[in-house]
């Protein structure tokens, strides 16, 4: 299979084409601005629609359209833009749309800075926009994940009818690495219920989240719920590594994985028994896969690039029953391979 | 016996949740019925708004979208850059469409997205109760400007179509009223041309209708269509402020 050396930003643009996106609506934001710059070379010679919207909120209003007339739709930011895209997200799961949304996260809160962050986790995973409700959410920590996940995400959006995202970061998004990608999907499932003009054919088809019942409106929630309940048993993902016999595991996902990564592979190099779990769907979060990676560890060591956001899952998967500890860099800081291998050898003498 | 009065086929079979004597039901009409007679029922797309019109993708029998509040004309720019050869409009309050929803009024618009906007202007918030407008009058009062609109403390009345009508992506940026039998045909002129705009592709259309909420201004509905004459038209003159289909628009 051919190769590419690319960046993730513009790996990722080519999987959505691939995947099938039929519409791109963004912002310039940094540092996801190679994603746009890619889609609008790239859309229109693919048969696709590419539009630089006038706001992050017109721009996920236009998704919700291109997702209501069937197609695939996706839109792509950093943190500040997904703050503004978060009213049209909640509508977007409320009508049971699908589309793709990546968030390449810089810090905050505010404007932040532009360096690389993961501080958006909460935000993904717990609370983008208003009501009940959740968004696949994926967290590749590779070029070459960032293709798959993206392919993924589309299915899964399509097959559950809601939104996923990916939760990316702009290490991610800037590095370069050697790429596959997936042949370019034609055949797609229907849509009976999409808004595409009935044709005199069928009743009309209503694209609506409201509800004015409240009854109803909690039927259609509980339905939704249902539906998380079989993503949750049956589409989590994580890399266990060197987990086994671990007396410590450490857990990261996307770039700070990487950093973690490192950090384990020296620290088995001088005796220390570590390990990496990391999560890739980071909801529905791999609440059995972590149980299982960890059931020999005595401690664990949670690493973000934030104050501690994941942090507050791996407690709650694993019931709190060993201590997690805690390393973060936040505000676009980089933790360092060696910070995080300082954290790990205090953790074995504690443990002697 | 012939039938010389009837439902129009795209407009469903359904009560309406308007006010007695409120006009959004003759725009609903007029609408359906330029509909029916392009024979487009089938290749229509609808986006209703957030206001007292939020249900009308009850009310109409194509395809109907509910956006979010002023976010109809990107929604229905996303439909139409995806199936470009359907018929999209958005039904839009003053609220919606010109002060939450301005943004995206004036952007669709430039950008000269092949839709029309039906822009309900009743200078109030009927929906949340009777609030100020963008486009309330000087001096009306409302549950916001009890002490009436007092311009050099609330702002002034935005006028749509006049701004709208400098853009080059607009074919067609006009004002009609429902107030009056005589009113009435020319509003339905209005949205058939908005209408055959888009089938041309001559970009974005436009239709702001000067619209009664009797049960908000406090009024009676006889009241309220007078009301329109008396003092909505003096300040928002109707007629054609960009029509790219005719020579020397007023
Ligand atoms: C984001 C958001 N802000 C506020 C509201 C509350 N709200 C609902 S309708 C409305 C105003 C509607 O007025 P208008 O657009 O003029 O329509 P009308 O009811 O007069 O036809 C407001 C403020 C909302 N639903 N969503
Ligand atoms: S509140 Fe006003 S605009 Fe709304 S339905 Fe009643 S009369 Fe009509
Ligand atoms: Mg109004």
């Amino acid at each position: 299979m051919e190769r590419n050396l690319m960046k993730g930003n513009e790996a990722l643009a080519e999987a959505a084409i691939r995947a099938g996106c039929k519409c791109f609506f963004g912002y310039p934001i940094t540092p996801q601005t190679e994603v746009a710059a890619y889609l609008a070379k790239y859309m229109p010679k693919n048969d696709g629609v590419f539009i630089q919207a006038e706001s992050e909120i017109a721009a996920i209003n236009m998704v919700l359209g291109a997702a209501s007339a069937g197609v695939r739709a996706m839109t792509s930011s950093s943190s500040p833009g997904i703050s503004l895209k978060s009213e049209g997200v909640s509508y977007i799961a409320g009508s049971d749309l699908p589309c793709v949304i990546i968030n390449v996260q810089r810090g905050g809160p505010g404007l932040g800075g532009i360096q690389p962050s993961q501080s958006d986790y909460w935000q993904a995973t717990k609370a983008l926009g208003h009501g009940d409700y959740q968004l696949l959410v994926y967290a590749p920590c590779s070029v070459q994940e960032m293709v798959d996940k993206v392919t993924l995400a589309f299915d899964m959006a399509d097959k559950f009818r809601m939104p996923a995202m990916i939760l990316a970061d702009g290490l991610l998004g800037q590095m370069m690495e050697p790429v596959t990608f997936p042949e370019r999907k034609t055949e797609f499932e229907p849509k009976p219920w999409a808004a595409n003009g009935h044709g005199n054919k069928r009743k009309h088809n209503i694209i609506n989240s409201l509800y004015l019942v409240p009854e109803e409106l909690e039927n259609s929630i509980r339905n939704r719920y249902e539906r998380y309940e079989i993503i949750k048993a049956n589409h989590t993902e994580a890399e266990s590594y060197l987990c086994d016999d671990a007396d410590f595991v450490v857990t990261a996902y996307g770039a700070s994985a990487r950093v973690a990564k490192s950090a384990v592979n020296r620290a088995r190099a001088m005796g220390i028994k570590a390990g990496l779990f990391r999560p890739i769907t980071l909801w529905p979060f791999p609440v059995n896969e972590i149980n299982e990676a960890c059931k020999n560890a005595k401690a664990l060591l949670d690493v973000e690039m934030s104050m501690g956001q994941m942090i507050e899952d791996v407690k709650l998967a694993i019931n709190c029953s060993k201590p997690v500890h805690f390393f973060g860099r936040t505000g676009g800081v980089i933790p360092s391979p060696d910070e995080v291998l300082g954290e790990l050898k205090k953790l074995s003498e504690a443990n002697k | 016996m012939a039938v010389i009065f009837d439902r129009p086929k795209s407009l469903a079979d359904v009560p309406t949740h308007y006010c007695p004597g409120c006009t959004h039901g003759i725009i609903h009409r007029l609408i359906a019925e330029v509909i029916d007679e392009m024979g487009i029922e089938g290749d229509t797309i609808g986006i209703c708004p957030v206001g007292c019109a939020v249900m009308a993708y009850d009310y109409f029998n194509c395809d109907m979208i509910e956006a979010a509040h002023g976010r109809a004309p990107a929604t229905a720019t996303g439909v139409k850059r995806s199936l470009p050869d359907k018929f999209v409009f958005t039904y839009q309050g003053d609220g919606d469409c010109a002060a939450i929803g301005t943004a995206e009024t004036v952007h669709a618009a430039t950008r000269g997205e092949n839709i029309v906007v039906i822009f309900v202007n009743n200078a109030i918030y009927g929906m949340t109760g009777g609030q100020m407008a963008p486009t309330s009058l000087p001096g009306q009062v409302t549950q916001t400007t009890p002490y009436g609109r007092d311009v050099s403390v609330a702002g002034n009345p935005i006028k749509m179509v006049e701004m709208l009508s400098v853009l080059d992506g607009v074919a067609l940026a006009q004002r009609v009223a429902v107030n009056t039998v005589p009113h009435i045909r020319e509003a339905k002129k209005a949205i058939r041309k908005a209408f055959e705009n888009q089938k041309a592709k001559r970009g974005f259309s436009i239709i702001e209708v000067l619209s009664s909420c009797p049960t908000n201004w406090g009024v009676s509905p006889t009241e309220a269509l007078e009301k329109i004459d008396e003092v909505m038209i003096p300040f928002y003159p109707l007629g054609a402020y960009k029509d790219v289909t005719a020579e020397g628009a007023n």
